[in-house]
């Protein structure tokens, strides 16, 4: 791999086209587990290892699948890698198991992973697979943490409640005084989709942002509709 | 046709070909894990154990002193299960039983429910469960944010003696114990368990003491 094809695969996943923000993927882990920073960063990690594995690993297969089964095969090797995942976190690492036991699974569902499967590594090596494999769950991770963040702030007036589960012995902040009700509608999930609609608003005012000062030093030109 | 056929046909070994393959990969990595996973089940059983009743109250080995019953409807459960008793000198301190809710919001609630001699109950605390993540998750103890007044706490101490069996539900639906605003189904289902889980454990209360007791093999196991 050449430095720009590095750095260019990871301004890819973290935000040209972050995953959550930009192809608007695996919506439905992200908005139902971003409820709090711990739970939405740990699914986001678990999707960062799994989609490392699948790329990697449909990478290197990439020149014995043919093209007319690629989906089974792709979603064959996806869902036997989250169920090894899956046993090898119950097995070794059990106390991390105890927390993102439950969002493993889920990862399966994630249509990102299939995505960049299909886009990327089924065209690319193996290094440069499993790196956009890692840049792209990061981008999920930024988002996933993000949201989370904002959820669990307005909802309960918390941050980083259940790290002790990661963590033991650290406690959640209490970023808001004790006697704040909480904001449930932000746990809910229509809170999910209203603070994720206000990340997208924010990157897209960003992007738009970025591309009039571009813009502007030539002339006054409105800038296309993102 | 016949190329179109040797084609599929071609695709359909691949295809085969991988499935084999990943399920053997899925096999070997099951047969590597499943006695680690087992052994740390059961440490986390005797965890959870711990919790309900402290390993002070009694002086038997409890993990060996059970009996078994039934498939029993009135804990949930459509398996036979184990009752553990836990004595102290000899005396019954109190009962150990699996309750599941089958009326999880998402899906079967499995329970631990310590009933001291007494009739009432000692602790009880969520062993597995599907509840939405940040919201009806707070019947797990560990998840619920209100960590000086834990929810599933409430029940330790309550007995058949001052809230009658009909009285084991949450507020809205005429019951005596409190839930949290827009997750009332986790803590419906819980409730009704552990009320149930209490009566069944007060009704049987001598015959599950005395009867005869389980032979652990050698090792445990």
């Amino acid at each position: 791999m050449e430095r720009t094809e590095i750095f260019e695969i990871a301004r890819n996943g973290l935000w040209k086209q972050n995953p959550a923000l930009t192809q608007l993927l695996g919506l439905c882990p992200t908005l139902a587990i971003s409820t709090s920073v711990v739970n939405g960063a740990s699914l986001g990690l678990a999707t960062v290892l799994v989609m490392a594995l699948a790329s990697a690993l449909t990478a290197a297969l990439r020149n014995l699948i043919p093209y007319e089964i690629r989906i089974p095969v792709f979603i064959l090797i996806i869902a036997s890698l989250v169920t090894m995942v899956d046993l090898a976190f119950n097995a070794w690492f059990h106390s991390l198991y105890l927390v993102l036991g439950i969002f493993i699974p889920l990862i399966v569902v994630n249509c990102i992973v299939l995505a960049r499967v299909e886009v990327f590594a089924a065209k690319n090596g193996v290094l440069s697979s499993a790196w956009d494999g890692i840049t792209m769950g990061a981008g999920l991770v930024v988002v996933l943490a993000l949201l989370g963040g904002l959820r669990e702030l307005l909802g309960a007036g918390t941050l980083f409640g259940g790290i002790d589960m990661v963590f033991e012995g650290a406690r959640p902040l209490h970023v808001l005084p004790e006697a704040y009700p909480g904001f449930l509608v932000a746990i809910l999930p229509p809170g999910a989709f209203l603070l994720l609609g206000f990340l997208i608003a924010g990157r897209n005012w960003l992007e738009e942002r970025a591309a009039r000062r571009a813009r502007g030093a030539a002339h006054e030109a409105r800038p296309a509709a993102a | 046709m016949n190329a179109a056929f040797a084609a599929t046909a071609r695709n359909a070994l691949i295809l085969f070909g991988f499935a084999l393959a990943f399920t053997a990969l899925m096999a070997i990595t099951w047969g590597a894990t499943r006695d680690t996973i087992r052994a740390s089940a059961e440490a986390e059983k005797m965890k959870l154990i711990d919790e309900v009743l402290p390993p002070r109250a009694y002086d038997n080995a409890l993990l060996s002193d059970w009996t078994g019953i039934g498939p029993e409807p009135a804990l949930g459960l459509d398996a036979p299960s184990r009752v553990l008793r836990a004595r102290r000198g000899g005396e019954p301190v109190a009962l150990l039983l699996e309750a599941q809710a089958n009326d999880g919001y998402g899906g079967p609630i499995r329970l631990l429910v310590a009933v001291g001699a007494d009739g009432s109950v000692l602790g009880v605390r969520v062993t597995q469960h599907r509840e939405t993540p940040g919201l009806g998750d707070y019947i797990d103890l560990h998840k619920d944010r209100n960590k000086a007044h834990p929810w599933i706490r409430r029940f330790e101490g309550r007995g058949l003696a001052q809230i009658p069996p009909e009285r084991w539900r949450v507020k809205k639906d005429g019951g005596d114990f409190d839930y949290v605003a827009g997750a009332t189904i986790s803590a419906r289902a819980v409730t009704g368990a552990v009320g149930r889980a209490l009566a069944f454990a007060s009704a049987h209360r001598d015959a599950l003491f005395s009867a005869p007791g389980g032979v652990r093999p050698a090792g445990g196991g």
